[in-house]
């Protein structure tokens, strides 16, 4: 059995001059939650758009479950189980919470222009199961009774949950969460760490960035860190916290021996 | 189909039912009310592509020429069954439409509108010059009326038929609104980045609307051919697909409706124009620029708010 769900080596990526991420080597286990942390600029929400397939890596490779990512679109990607929410929400506006998931079902779906414009019965069954899979997911996240809501007008930490539902409507292996608790308060916190705890209970790989350094120590399995687009650090939350690079990352040279 | 979609739809439909009654068979309105249809049958396929894909066709009169040629060729040249030559002018378009829209649909806004608008010239030039086949210049004559069942599709029973087949449309269209094909496109709009990532492919969404957009125009080209009897170029240059475009735009691209709507003036308002005699043009245009000042979105979405206003006012 394989026991890396992603494996990433030698990625590097320049835009110009600047090395936003240098030779990174990364291997997600499988089931966990590892979350990739760093200061602003490490490289982190780069690494997430890499994998997603929005631009291609300078050099290195990706596999997913064994298979190369290099070279594939980001709908492809997103067809193999890679699915992820966003740092600035990305809703899709004038539509409701419901057809937002629903969207998340695209790829799952057979329906094209012929069994959409004639109503076909197979096209009505499945349009069926998409709402049914949708507020199951709604459900899940706990917002049912928003359904029917314009998804935008939701408070913005609803709308992180909301996406976190719509990426869950894809049926991922992987979720991808960029710093789903960036805007959130305490109380909502607390909720999202213990979501993100049943979603890897439903066995899917969580991937995380994050900066609240509370949630990231509590819930997550393995921690990688990045400065300056570099891993300086991987472990369990504890040994992280202890790793004197890491402080100084953090902190700057001023900060050696300083406990975080 | 929505409630809604579906008391509009009866009602536009009653509409055309009692329409020849009302005008006691007078030709003149006939024909209004047909190319009113026909007009509607190509809008509704250029706002599904403006409203829904974000895209910008100035080049839609070509399809409506290849639909209409195809019929006129196909039946007066080759002696083919109509409805054959009906579809396989349909089957050309959407062929066409497949190779020009993979690379041209990959451009955005004022390109996207520039490249058809080179497509549309192209062809507009290739039905003035291929005489052998299209007549050239001077057109394409003796195109046999349809006939159903030995009825002779003219008038009223054409007007029927061009409405039958612009309510299908319609239908046709409200319902790929509200399926996974809908929901992907205005995803597409919403959020490109987004949509992508929950595996939409937005450059072949795009290309299935503009193949359909296209199928839509040829269609009512075709019909235009056997009612017309007789075809030239000019009917499907430049000027032709603005004018669809200007349709869209007046009626309101957000909404199928919008697009019915704004067939319905820009094909009336020079009637009743006519009147003003040299200053009918000036009028006509003076009456554009301000739909569009005035109602960015469109004269649906402008007499909804005003309605909602006056509601406001009256609690």
């Amino acid at each position: 059995m394989n026991e890396e769900i992603l494996a990433i080596a030698g990625l590097e990526k320049s835009f110009g001059g600047l090395r936003a991420i240098a030779d990174l080597d990364l291997a997600v286990p499988a089931g966990k939650i590892q979350a990739v942390i760093g200061p602003n600029g490490a490289g982190k929400t780069t690494l997430f758009n890499l994998i997603a397939g929005i631009f291609p890596p300078t050099r290195g490779e990706f596999f997913f479950r064994g298979k190369k990512l290099n070279g594939l679109k980001p709908h492809e990607i997103a067809h193999l189980g890679i699915s992820r929410t966003f740092q600035n929400v990305e809703l899709f506006a004038h539509m409701s919470a419901l057809e937002n998931v629903m969207i998340g079902r695209h790829s799952r779906l057979r329906a094209g222009i012929f069994q959409a414009g004639f109503r076909l019965p197979g096209m009505r069954r499945e349009e069926r199961e998409c709402r049914e899979r949708a507020l199951k997911e709604l459900r899940f996240m706990g917002l049912e009774e928003k359904a029917a809501l314009d998804a935008l007008s939701l408070p913005l930490g609803e709308q992180k949950l909301l996406e976190i539902a719509r990426a869950l409507a894809t049926e991922p292996k992987l979720l991808l969460l960029d710093e789903p608790a960036a805007g959130l308060n305490p109380r909502d916190t607390a909720q999202l760490s213990e979501t993100v705890l049943r979603i890897r209970e439903r066995g899917i790989t969580i991937l995380l960035v994050e900066h609240d350094m509370n949630l990231v120590m509590e819930i997550s399995d393995i921690i990688s860190v990045l400065n300056y687009g570099r891993k300086i650090a991987e472990g369990k939350p504890r040994e992280i916290q202890r790793n004197p690079e890491v402080i100084a990352a953090y902190l700057g040279e001023e900060g050696n021996g300083a406990s975080a | 189909m929505m409630r809604k979609d579906l008391k509009a739809l009866s009602i536009i439909a009653a509409g055309v039912a009692v329409f020849p009654w009302i005008f006691g068979g007078n030709q003149y309105f006939i024909s209004l009310g047909i190319f009113l249809g026909l007009n509607a049958i190509t809008t509704m396929g250029l706002s599904l592509l403006m409203g829904y894909a974000g895209q910008i066709s100035l080049g839609h009169a070509a399809f409506l020429g290849i639909g209409a040629y195809s019929s006129g060729i196909l039946t007066t040249r080759y002696g083919l069954h109509p409805l054959m030559a009906f579809l396989a002018g349909a089957l050309l378009s959407a062929a066409v439409a497949a190779l020009v829209g993979k690379p041209t649909l990959r451009l955005k806004g004022h390109y996207m509108a520039v490249a058809t608008l080179g497509f549309g010239e192209i062809v507009f030039i290739a039905f003035n010059e291929l005489s052998s086949l299209t007549g050239g210049p001077s057109g394409l004559s003796n195109i046999p009326p349809l006939s159903f069942g030995g009825i002779a599709m003219e008038g009223t029973p054409f007007l029927y038929l061009v409405w039958g087949v612009a309510f299908a449309v319609l239908a046709f269209s409200l319902n790929i609104i509200n399926s996974r094909v809908g929901r992907a496109l205005r995803a597409v709009h919403g959020s490109e980045l987004a949509a992508k990532a929950m595996g939409i492919d937005a450059g072949r969404c795009k290309l299935n609307v503009f193949v359909l957009s296209a199928v839509y125009a040829s269609m009512a080209g075709s019909l235009y051919a056997h009612f017309l009897a007789f075809i030239s170029p000019n009917a499907f240059s430049l000027m032709s697909s603005i004018l669809l475009l200007m349709m869209v735009v007046i009626g309101g691209s957000q909404t199928l409706w919008g697009a019915v709507a704004g067939a319905a003036i820009l094909t009336l308002l020079p009637q009743y124009l006519r009147s003003l005699e040299d200053f009918e043009v000036l009028a006509y245009g003076a009456i554009l620029l301000a739909g569009l000042l005035f109602m960015p979105q469109g004269i649906l979405e402008a007499i909804r708010q005003l309605l909602a206003k006056l509601g406001g006012q009256g609690r």
